[in-house]
Formats: structure tokens, C-alpha cells, sequence
């Protein structure tokens, strides 16, 4: 379901909080593709995803999800979005199912669709044998698989995720990751931050850099290698080279 | 390091941590530590003025103290082990469940029952402490009023105190040995509020059936309780004669409460790291009962309710935190209950306090279900907005609220229709606005951190407490005088008013 429209656009987005945290980022990310944003710490993504996703209130700019303006819609914007961030929050007394019950409840979407969605995507992150157990004693891992499963149980046309496989062992990273690439090859958009250079580069269609606030290099793989006038060079590289000159021109 | 050293060293880390912890909880964590030396100070200055209208009229007593005289004293220091207590196996189960260095102390090479036995003492330090700290106003009214004897009642909270954390600490051991590690927090926990509230209510239920009033005076200073107290000499006596100057009595006491620490220090210590290796052992996955995997329809505020619902139904910890305020319930509905055989005038008693609990109560159920919030973003980026939100969780506030107390004030208009219904207005009331008052100051945090809810902001903890105390008053006055529920009426209104103008959320 690919939509002429861009599933995110930012304009002038600013953040202050002691010194500027996003400085009049302007920022455009395709209906269906998967774009990995990338900074040092400190560079302004966690704000950017985080006024997107309605949790921070921009100073000034705008902010459109699929044709919604998400500052003055925010709950039109809400319903087609999905939110998962570092530190997965999920209630300790609940178990998967139920919280996904709840989640789909917030959603408002049909039980009779999302039970068995839920089911399906708890099989799929490898969660089965843990649907009635409380979620309190669930490792990090467990925790952040069933928040990416809360995320996904309402369908949603745009899900922003801030460095989702964190904590992660290789085995559930594998899981979470081809579900995403699963959503996105049926016409979802990803936005994801990572600190995991080599995720970006295996999984996303094009990449946003970020420093002090400001996008410094964007495209995809090999636009960005053409930017840096080097083609055999590791993204590792690239982004080290990108950040230096993206801090120096700040 | 020599092994002295070791503990000595460890020593001054616990009571740096102690510190801290307690400099946190009176300052919200926000480190303003001149802030809080001072507010302690003019706390404590103010307690004089309640410390003496309490205890003032006992500072002259003449010595030597009668049945009558000694059963009022050992009650009061029987009340304030009670309380010592409670604090104290509260403590004990935070080392055991909730202080994150366990793992570090455990896989450190140091001799752990040397360690455990810091901890024991600090826990035992910080009760009395805490306890030296809260009888301070009232020993110094009795000083002031009845000479430097009574600076001997210091030496019996010190006492108290630690025979108090010394019994915490085998309660908390046994239990593990007799329930399970499992169990032993809730049952702890419980244990700890039932302690606290459960001999002045038990006193007023006494009072109640035997000579209907809530007073517990009445029972202490009654023929029958002088006629079955034990003789003169009795070592029952012993921390009433110790706190009114008898120094060979309190050095016994003391003595006697270091010898109980030392005993349970010694037999204990070396078993401390198996019982926390136990508790980490059995920390098993909790299954809910499995139900049908078919999901329940309904609108996005039902859904919002039924999950506040089911956690607070699924955490038998808050339940046991909120269980103290529903305690002191039972003595009015007994007075109630008796009420209907007799026409006593007492039953007016049962609406202040039924209003007090429904303010208190609302305020902790409040702050649950709008501040702990334990998943905000997710809260916070479904389609739905803020203030439907807050409003399903302000009818998750009244809808537990009125479960508990519809009975209650149901029963009462059997007794009195007029009283029933100034009730159920202040309970309304008084339920509003502690509400309101979470809501001006939100503040998120997790709902593990209820404890500390009160600590966020002393503001808002000081406003609800006062708004509570107002709506109560006022409550009795409509029933008795209502010319005067007018004034205190308007008095609570304007502390509420104020209240919100000072609030962050204004605006």
C-alpha cells in the first residue's frame, strides 16, 4: 500500500532544551521505505523521533505523517503510528497477551482482528510459550519483543523505533529485524535509530545522519559513498567523516 | 585491609547510604539538602505545639506511678514499638528484594556475615534513629514540663528500637524458613501495615464494643483493665519506669535490647546471604490464570480501565499499602454496626472518618493510576486524547472509591439519613479533590516507586493531607454544627484554591 504522499515530513523542526537539541531539521522519508537515522550521542534523534511520535512538543516546526499534520491532529496522526523506543515500557503485572489486548483496546481496532494478529506475532517473536506469564520476570530481550509486538498489533502505516535491538541476543535481533523487513515489503514504513551501523547498512533503504541537530548527509548506501568521494569505504568510515564535518560546520 | 577496618569501612558506606536514601524520600531526590535541614527543623519546631497539646498534661505526673498511670505509659511505648516494627520488617524486606548492590556484595570476596551484620545494624540504626528523631517534641514537652527525669524516655525509644529491628529481622528470616521467599514480601509487607494500625485499632475496637466510643482512653483507664494489669513490681512495668527517670530499670532495657540485636546479629548474619541467594533463586516467571485468547471488545477508555483495574487487582504490594487507610475503616463500621442496637451519639464520629479515608485513600489510588504510570510513551502516543486519558482514570479513582464505601455509607442511612448523605458528600468531596491534587502535580514515575509518592512533592503531600483532615471536619460539623462546616468549609476551599494556583499544572 505505497503512497504518493512522504510518510514523514519535517520542516524547520527546532528543540531547545539548554543549547539546541534539533535545530531546524528539515527531514522527508518515503511511504514504504526503511530509513535508519544515525548520529553520536547527543546528535538529536531520540528528540527528532520523539516530537514526531506526539511525546515532545516541537518549538517551532512542522511535522506531517501521511498528509497529517501531526501538530494540529495529533490524534488522526496517533492512529496510524506506532511508537517503540530503547527502553521497552510494558506493565510488569500484565502478560504479553493481555498487554497487547490492551494495546489493540487504545488502537480501538476490532478484537476479532487483532487477537488473532496478536497471537501470530507473539509465534513470530518467539514468545509462544510465554503468552500467560506475567511479564515481570522477562529479560530485556522478552520485554523489548513484546513492546515491538505492541507496536505492531494495530497495523500501523508508519512505526518509529529508537535503537530497537538494544539488549537483544543474535537470535531475537534476527526475529525483530525480518519482521520489520516483512512489514516493509508489505507497504509499511520504518523509521529506526541505531547505534548498530552494520544494521543500518544491511537493512535500510536510505540513510539520514544527524549531528547537533541538523541532517548532514542523507541517501542511500552508495549515495552517501559518492558524497564522500570514496567508494570502498566502510559506512563505519563514512559516518565518523560525516560527523567530524557535519560538528566542524556547526 | 584488616577485617576491622573491612568493617568499619562498609560501616560508614551503609550509613552514607542510609543518609542518602532518607535525604531523597524528604526531598523528592532533588538533592536541595540545606532545603531540607531546614524545613526538618521548623517541622520539628511546629510538632512542639501538637507534641504538647497530646503529652503536656502528663509532664508533672507525680512519681511513683499508679496501675492506672503505668497502663496508659506502657500502651503508648507498646504503640511506638508497634510502629518501630512495622518500619523496621519493611526495611528488612528492602535489603532483601530491593537493593541492587546484593550482587555486588555477594561476588565480592569479603566475609559476608560480617557484612550482613553491618546491614543488620544499620537497619537497627536507622529505626531508631527515625524513631529519636519523631519522639524528640513530645520528650522535650515532658522535659520542659516535668524536668530532665524524662530525658530517660530517650533511652527507652533507643531501647525499643532496636529489640524493634531485632524482632523485624527474625520475623522476615522465619517467615522465609516457614512461606517461601515468594510470599514472605507480600506477607511481610502486610505484616508490617497490620502491625502499625493494629493495636490502636484494637484498642478502639475494645472501646467501642465495651463502652461505645472510639476512644482508646477508655479502655487503657478502665476499672477492668487496672484490675487484670499485673502487680506493681512487674516487669511489664519497666519501659514506663524507664521513661519516667528509673535509670537502674533503663540500663537493664538497654542492655536487654543490645543483647536481643547482638543474639539475632550473630545467629542470623551467617544465614542472611542464603536467604538472599533463595530469594534471587525462586524468582520464578508468575503465570496468570489462562483464559480464552479472544480479546474483549469495548471503547478505548474501557480498555484504559480495565488494565489500571487489573494491575491494581494483580498487586497484592499496593493493595497492602493502601490496606492501612481501609484498617482504621473497622472501627467505625463497628460503631456503626452496634450503633443500630443502641442510640448512641458516637455514630456522628463514623463521618469524619469515613470522609478521611475516602481523601487518603483517593490520593494513593490517584497517584497509581495517574503519575505511576509504568508504560507513558505507549499511553501517550495512542489515538486518543489527554483528557480522555485522564478522565478514564479518574473513574477507575471514583468507581474503587465507591466500591468500598458505598456499603459503608448504605449502612448508614439505616441510622441516619441526614448523616448518610453529608457523607456521601464529603466523601465526594474529599475524593475530588485529592484527586485534583494528584493531578495538579504529576509527576511520572513507576508505580514500584509508590512508596516514595509522597516524597514528589511535599507540597502536594502537605495540601491533600490538609484537604482531607478540612473535608473531614467539615463533614462532622454539617452533622453537628453546621453553622461552623460553613467555615471550615470555606477554610479547606481556599487551602484547595490555593493549592491549585500554586501548582505546576496551572495553566
Amino acid at each position: 500500500m505505497q503512497s504518493d504522499l512522504p510518510a514523514l515530513e519535517v520542516r524547520r523542526l527546532t528543540k531547545r532544551f539548554d543549547r539546541p537539541a534539533v535545530d531546524a531539521l528539515d527531514l522527508t522519508v518515503r511511504a514504504g521505505e526503511f530509513y535508519a537515522l544515525l548520529g553520536p550521542n547527543g546528535a538529536g534523534k531520540t528528540t527528532t523521533l520523539r516530537m514526531v511520535a506526539g511525546l515532545l512538543k516541537p518549538d517551532a516546526g512542522t511535522v506531517s505523517i501521511l498528509g497529517i499534520d501531526a501538530l494540529a491532529d495529533p490524534v488522526a496522526a496517533k492512529q496510524i503510528m506506532a511508537w517503540v523506543s530503547d527502553e521497552p515500557m510494558i506493565y510488569d503485572k500484565l502478560t504479553p497477551l493481555e498487554y497487547l489486548e490492551f494495546v489493540a483496546g487504545l488502537w480501538g481496532i476490532n478484537p476479532k482482528v487483532s487477537a488473532p494478529a496478536a497471537q501470530q506475532l507473539l509465534l513470530s517473536l518467539g514468545l509462544e510459550p510465554h503468552l500467560h506469564e506475567r511479564c515481570e520476570g522477562f529479560s530485556k530481550g522478552m520485554r523489548q519483543k513484546v513492546a515491538l509486538a505492541g507496536a505492531l498489533v494495530h497495523d500501523p502505516r508508519l512505526i518509529i523505533l529508537d535503537e530497537p535491538l538494544t539488549g537483544l541476543d543474535a537470535l531475537s535481533a534476527r526475529h525483530v529485524k525480518g519482521l520489520l523487513q516483512d512489514r516493509v515489503r508489505a507497504g509499511c514504513t520504518v523509521i529506526m535509530t541505531t547505534h548498530i551501523l552494520e544494521v543500518a547498512e544491511r537493512m535500510a533503504d536510505r540513510i539520514g545522519v544527524i549531528a547537533k541537530g541538523r541532517l548532514v548527509a542523507e541517501g542511500t548506501l552508495t549515495e552517501l559513498r559518492q558524497q564522500n568521494g570514496r567508494t570502498d569505504t566502510s559506512l563505519e568510515d563514512m559516518f565518523i567523516a560525516l560527523v567530524d564535518a557535519g560538528a566542524a560546520a556547526a | 585491609m584488616s577485617s576491622a577496618a573491612a568493617l568499619t569501612w562498609f560501616a560508614r558506606q551503609e550509613i552514607r547510604l542510609a543518609w542518602r536514601e532518607w535525604l531523597a524520600m524528604m526531598t523528592g531526590s532533588r538533592g536541595k539538602r540545606k532545603r531540607a535541614v531546614i524545613a526538618l527543623i521548623v517541622f520539628a519546631a511546629v510538632m512542639h505545639l501538637p507534641a504538647y497539646a497530646v503529652i503536656g498534661r502528663f509532664a508533672d505526673i507525680a512519681l511513683p506511678l499508679g496501675k492506672p498511670e503505668l497502663i496508659v505509659i506502657t500502651a503508648t511505648i507498646f504503640l511506638a514499638w508497634a510502629l518501630m516494627l512495622s518500619q523496621a520488617i519493611e526495611s528488612v524486606t528492602r535489603v532483601f528484594y530491593a537493593r541492587a548492590d546484593l550482587d555486588l556484595i555477594m561476588s565480592s570476596p569479603a566475609n559476608l556475615a560480617n557484612v550482613f551484620s553491618v546491614r543488620i545494624a544499620a537497619i537497627a540504626l536507622s529505626v531508631t534513629g527515625m524513631a529519636l528523631l519523631l519522639s524528640t517534641p513530645f520528650v522535650d514537652v515532658l522535659v520542659v514540663g516535668g524536668g530532665i527525669r524524662w530525658l530517660s524516655a530517650f533511652g527507652v525509644v533507643i531501647a525499643v528500637g532496636l529489640s524493634a529491628a531485632a524482632i523485624a529481622i527474625a520475623i522476615t528470616v522465619l517467615l522465609f524458613r516457614l512461606i517461601g521467599p515468594s510470599r514472605t514480601r507480600l506477607v511481610a509487607q502486610i505484616l508490617a501495615a497490620v502491625i502499625g494500625a493494629g493495636f490502636v485499632i484494637a484498642l478502639q475496637v475494645a472501646a467501642i464494643l465495651s463502652y461505645g466510643t472510639l476512644s482508646r482512653f477508655a479502655v487503657l483507664t478502665s476499672d477492668a483493665a487496672t484490675a487484670y494489669a499485673p502487680d506493681l513490681d512487674s516487669p511489664m512495668w519497666w519501659p514506663a519506669r524507664a521513661a519516667t527517670g528509673d535509670s537502674m530499670v533503663l540500663s537493664w532495657l538497654i542492655a536487654g535490647g543490645l543483647l536481643l540485636l547482638g543474639v539475632v546479629m550473630a545467629v542470623l548474619s551467617p544465614r542472611f546471604s542464603d536467604t538472599v541467594v533463595r530469594v534471587a533463586a525462586t524468582a520464578r516467571p508468575v503465570r496468570a490464570a489462562a483464559r480464552a485468547t479472544a480479546f474483549r471488545g469495548g471503547s478505548r477508555q474501557q480498555a484504559l480501565r480495565a488494565k489500571e483495574f487489573l494491575l491494581l487487582r494483580r498487586d497484592p504490594w499496593l493493595v497492602s499499602q493502601s490496606l492501612m487507610q481501609l484498617l482504621y475503616l473497622v472501627p467505625p463500621a463497628l460503631l456503626l454496626w452496634r450503633s443500630f442496637s443502641d442510640s448512641s451519639t458516637a455514630i456522628v464520629l463514623t463521618t469524619p472518618v469515613i470522609v478521611m479515608a475516602a481523601g487518603q485513600l483517593a490520593g494513593g489510588l490517584a497517584w497509581l493510576t495517574i503519575s505511576g504510570e509504568d508504560a507513558p510513551d505507549l499511553v501517550a502516543t495512542a489515538p486518543l486524547p489527554p483528557a480522555r486519558v485522564t478522565r478514564a482514570k479518574i473513574e477507575v479513582v471514583l468507581i474503587v472509591i465507591g466500591v468500598i464505601l458505598v456499603p459503608l455509607i448504605a449502612a448508614l442511612a439505616f441510622a441516619s439519613v441526614t448523616q448518610a448523605i453529608v457523607t456521601a458528600v464529603g466523601v465526594i468531596i474529599a475524593t475530588v479533590s485529592a484527586t485534583a491534587i494528584q493531578l495538579w502535580f504529576r509527576v511520572q514515575a513507576k508505580r514500584s516507586q509508590f512508596r516514595r509518592r509522597q516524597t514528589s512533592s511535599r507540597l502536594a503531600t502537605f495540601a491533600e493531607a490538609f484537604c482531607s483532615i478540612g473535608w473531614a471536619a467539615t463533614s462532622a460539623l454539617a452533622v453537628t454544627i453546621p453553622v461552623a462546616a460553613v467555615v471550615t468549609g470555606a477554610i479547606t476551599a481556599a487551602i484547595l484554591a490555593a493549592t491549585w494556583k500554586i501548582s505546576p499544572r496551572r495553566g
